[in-house]
């Protein structure tokens, strides 16, 4: 069919339900339709759900986008971007749209440039999908600077910017949307409070007692929650200084941001004469009051019902899809059952269906475990589920799932339900789920399209079957009804096997590759690729051998500094304009004026950037040439401190007994002792200690990989395993031993354990979480498995091995342009040619 | 697809747009670049980073890597790869092509010329 012949297709909207729909119908019947778009905001297509990942940082923006906008090109689709479709004319069967200004909030009611000449496409078939709008509740001030909403792309770059200057926010909504918010503020490093008018958070996914719990966890986060808290005025004069609520209450903050649900954006229904009451009338054919034209997503109201999750809207995309290709022209769409499965601040949550009983015999199981914040609950009409919650611990949340979703009876032992078999056995056997019977929720997958992939595809392994259809790749609550599958379909669920490998490029085990190593005496990086790799050299996997390397053989470890980052190869770390930090050594944080003085000098000298206090209690010198470390050392005359590998960093005291006088144990001294002794020892990830002289933790000993508390009665307690980066947690009391050779002596021994057995990358509190303390405890206080004598041996030779790398290698560098930064070639020979 | 983001310490002259025609520059002496490293040059307004592979194989790249400007010269080199030392951005050497994203590095031909690096502009 040439491009005139066909029928012409406008979808108004260009969010995640538009741009589904179009992949629907092509997928469909790639050639029926010429397809016009309209996206008011200026990119391809994005995954929604993930902005408070971009809003935390841990995602970059580019990483969001589902269809970038090459996709429309290669597929024929005409994309309007940033302008906005006005109104349906249906008279001439034209939908009629004007940019936007560049400025312009693509939700807001206006915006468009007016004396700009309008756009205009033709269509045989309309689908609207224009998506939502935040609802923004009736205060004063709403506007002013630092005041934001949290919806597009756009607007989450607008509040990370604001954020880096203020020091407290306020978010409006206790909602999904609003914690989501919350938790991107909080990783941005403010004060985040949160404002909720209702009595309960997240009202429409959990009752009041579940949400009383998560308020509790969600406040040792940090995050404050005030409930039934309205909020009347935004105050300040230039920008937001606080906010003053219904009771008078006022409140300081910096910034505001508003995310207290969503409103259907309906206005071009209206403007065309199309049926629209809370959100855009549609049939179970998602078709308006104008059977040409569709609505979809969340500007659609189904059967009285207008949907703000994803699911439904897969849903309706498809059942549009259907009858706009005629695939199924009879297709129907009957309403969803709403299941939400998330992570609210690291809070595993799902919620199905009903949370609160509504009939007389309705039954509710509940089980609660408040000190480790979990609640189930369960309600069962006719013996089907109903609705259900899991907070805390979702591992049946996949059984639950389908058999919510499939109305399925449930079993007589409800708590299998909750808890699994006590035989474990599987409480609902997929092999009955018929093979429409949607699987992964998140991704939309059928238990037919897993089938085939392991029937047809060959798929073997949870992770082969995620890379072949998506199922389980979300939020992975499926992954075991997938093993099941594989279980009835192949005979056999595989694992696959590389997620156990040290090191992608070497296809063995952390224990087997040290067998093999030793075995072979292979002594470095490239004998490993040699003898166990096929002679095939992978970047990826060099770091992560020369580490292990090093720990297997401290004294003969071949060093090839072509296998390390640069950090280690140049002894300094790299910085974001590739400059270096230079970190000498301080024992325990204790300095004298005459190296005070040194470091002065040498910074002076070399006209570094910035001289910066450290968190581990030493000086950082930032902004230093490759060129110049060597020169710098050697001025400095002080020992390397580490500060850029994967090693023993440092140890942080308190003034301990000499001045304070709190104290109880001799902080100080037994600081230095441990980071003489530990310096430079290189493990799996770095190692940061502390010690204390008593509880107060003023050096914050608990949160440290590895800590030494003085406590009453001259005795020292050893934390192993905590953290205060991007995890936050204590460190779990391995002993409490009376001297500081002892604390020294269990000390290496954790060490050395963790240097043996932990995974390359995995910090302290991972790998202690992982083993937990009472095995830490049996194998290197008890001594259970006999191996006490040979790690304190082992790090004992690590500690004779080590050499400070700056003295040593300030005086003989390791090749003539160990630290060369980049040479200059005579451009005159370059003009010339040879 | 082409893009360097302007760093705060280099800018490699993509936008030049001069000297169209090719020309055999050399880099001076291979045992420069210890194996398994590279080294970056600075060359006729650019900087380009030339990685000498244990198996005696030789790249030439632009140094600024097209995310954030970082120096691949100072990468972890291997297999035809090049990891960037700020984000870990990998790049196979011989087409430029970034993996995973849709960016992409200049090369340059570079040959061993009496034990001498020369590299095509």
């Amino acid at each position: 069919m040439s491009p005139r012949q066909r029928e012409r297709l406008v979808v108004i909207g260009n969010g995640m339900a538009g741009a589904r729909l179009v992949e629907e119908v092509l997928q469909r019947d790639a050639h029926r339709f010429a397809i016009t778009m309209f996206g008011a905001e200026p990119y391809g297509n994005y995954n929604r759900i993930l902005l408070s990942h971009v809003l935390n940082g841990s995602h970059r923006r580019e990483e969001i986008f589902l269809n970038p906008l090459p996709w429309y090109a290669a597929h024929g689709i005409t994309l309007h971007v940033g302008v906005k479709a006005l109104y349906i004319d249906r008279a001439r069967r034209v939908v009629v749209g004007k940019p936007l200004h560049r400025s312009a909030v693509p939700y807001a009611l206006d915006g468009c440039d007016h004396a700009a000449a309008p756009i205009e496409a033709p269509y045989d078939r309309v689908v609207i999908a224009t998506g939502s709008r935040p609802f923004v509740p009736p205060m004063d001030g709403m506007g002013k600077p630092g005041t934001f909403l949290f919806r597009t792309l756009d607007d989450c770059e607008h509040i990370a910017a604001y954020a880096k200057h203020c020091r407290k926010a306020t978010v409006i909504g206790g909602g999904l949307l609003g914690l989501e918010a919350a938790r991107g503020l909080l990783a941005l490093g403010v004060e985040v409070t949160v404002l909720e008018a209702l009595p309960q958070l997240m009202a429409a996914q959990l009752d009041a007692e579940a949400a009383a719990m998560l308020k509790a966890t969600i406040e040792r986060l940090g995050i404050r929650v005030l409930l039934q808290a309205v909020t009347t005025r935004i105050l300040g004069e230039e920008r937001v200084t606080g906010v003053q609520l219904q009771d008078g209450m006022i409140l300081e903050t910096d910034m505001l941001v508003v995310s207290a649900g969503i409103r259907p954006i309906v206005e071009i229904a209206r403007d065309s004469g199309l049926a629209v009451e809370r959100g855009i009338v549609c049939d179970d054919q998602m078709r308006t009051s104008d059977p040409d034209i569709f609505a979809v997503g969340e500007c659609a109201q189904h059967r009285g019902v207008v949907y703000g999750l994803v699911d439904p809207i897969w849903d309706q995309v498809k059942t549009v899809a259907d009858v706009l290709t005629g695939v199924k022209p009879d297709a129907v769409y009957r309403g969803s059952k709403l299941a939400t499965t998330l992570k609210v601040l690291g809070v595993e949550l799902v919620s199905l269906g009903t949370t609160t009983p509504v009939q007389a015999g309705d039954e509710v199981v509940v089980y609660r475990e408040p000190s480790r914040g979990v609640y189930k609950k369960m309600l069962v009409r006719d013996n089907k589920l109903v609705g259900a919650i899991l907070l805390g611990e979702t591992e049946t949340a996949g059984v639950l799932t389908q058999m919510f979703m499939l109305e399925t009876p449930v079993p007589a032992r409800r708590a299998d339900l909750l808890f699994g078999t006590a035989s474990g056995a599987p409480v609902l056997s997929v092999f009955d789920l018929p093979e429409h019977a949607q699987i992964c929720n998140c991704n939309g997958v059928p238990k037919g399209r897993i089938k085939e992939a392991i029937q047809v595809g060959k798929c073997r392994s949870v992770a082969q079957v995620g890379a072949h259809t998506k199922a389980g790749t979300g939020c992975g609550s499926c992954k075991s009804l997938i093993a099941q599958l594989l279980e009835v379909y192949a005979g056999e669920v595989t694992e696959d096997p590389s997620e156990h490998y040290y090191v992608p490029g070497v296809p063995l085990t952390k224990p087997q590759l040290i067998a093999a190593i030793k075995e072979k005496k292979l002594k470095s990086v490239s004998a490993v690729f040699r003898e166990l790799a096929g002679g095939k050299e992978d970047a990826d996997s060099k770091a992560g051998l020369a580490s292990l390397l090093k720990s297997i053989w401290p004294q003969e470890y071949e060093d090839e500094r072509d296998a390390r980052f640069i950090n280690d190869r140049v002894h300094a770390n790299i910085q974001r304009d590739g400059t270096f930090s230079v970190v000498p050594r301080i024992y325990g944080g204790v300095t004298s004026p005459a190296e005070l003085r040194r470091i002065a000098d040498v910074a002076e000298k070399y006209q570094v950037r910035m001289v910066k206090i450290t968190g581990g209690q030493r000086i950082d010198l930032l902004g230093v040439k490759k060129e110049d470390l060597p020169a710098i050392w050697r001025d400095l005359g002080m020992p390397s401190g580490h500060a850029y590998t994967k090693a023993f960093r440092t140890c942080k005291s308190c003034v301990g007994t000499d001045f304070c006088r709190y104290g109880l144990g001799d902080s100080i001294a037994l600081a230095q002792k441990i980071e003489r002794r530990f310096q430079g020892i290189e493990a799996p990830h770095k190692l940061k200690l502390a010690t204390a002289g008593c509880p107060r933790n003023c050096s914050e000993a608990y949160v440290k990989d590895l800590g030494a508390v003085a406590i009453e009665g001259g005795q020292w307690e050893i934390y192993l395993g905590g953290a205060a980066g991007s995890t936050v947690r204590k460190g779990d009391l391995l002993c409490t031993v009376k001297t500081h050779e002892e604390v020294l002596t269990y000390m290496g021994r954790f060490i050395q354990y963790y240097r043996e057995n932990a995974k390359y990358m995995e910090r302290s509190y991972s790998f202690v979480a992982r083993l937990g303390i009472e095995r830490l405890r049996a194998v290197l206080v008890e001594d259970r498995e006999g191996i006490c004598a040979r790690l304190d041996a082992e790090i004992e030779a690590a500690v004779a091995a080590y050499r400070d790398p700056w003295a040593t290698e300030a005086a003989h560098p390791i090749s003539a342009s160990q630290f060369a930064g980049p040479v200059q070639i005579d451009s005159t020979r370059a003009e010339e040619g040879m | 697809m082409r893009q360097c983001l302007p760093s705060e310490f280099e800018r490699n002259g993509l936008w030049d747009n001069g000297a169209p025609e090719r020309h055999e520059v050399d880099l001076g002496p291979l045992d420069f670049i210890p194996p398994g490293e590279g080294r970056a040059y600075r060359v006729a307004g650019r900087t380009i980073a030339v990685f000498r592979q244990r198996d005696g194989c030789l790249f030439a790249t632009d140094n600024c890597c097209p995310h954030r400007g970082g120096p691949l010269a100072d990468g972890i080199v291997g297999g035809g790869v090049v990891i960037c030392p700020l984000h870990a951005w990998k790049f196979d050497l011989h087409t430029g092509r970034c993996i995973g994203e849709d960016v992409a590095l200049r090369t340059y031909p570079v040959r061993l010329v009496n034990g001498c690096i020369v590299v095509e502009l």
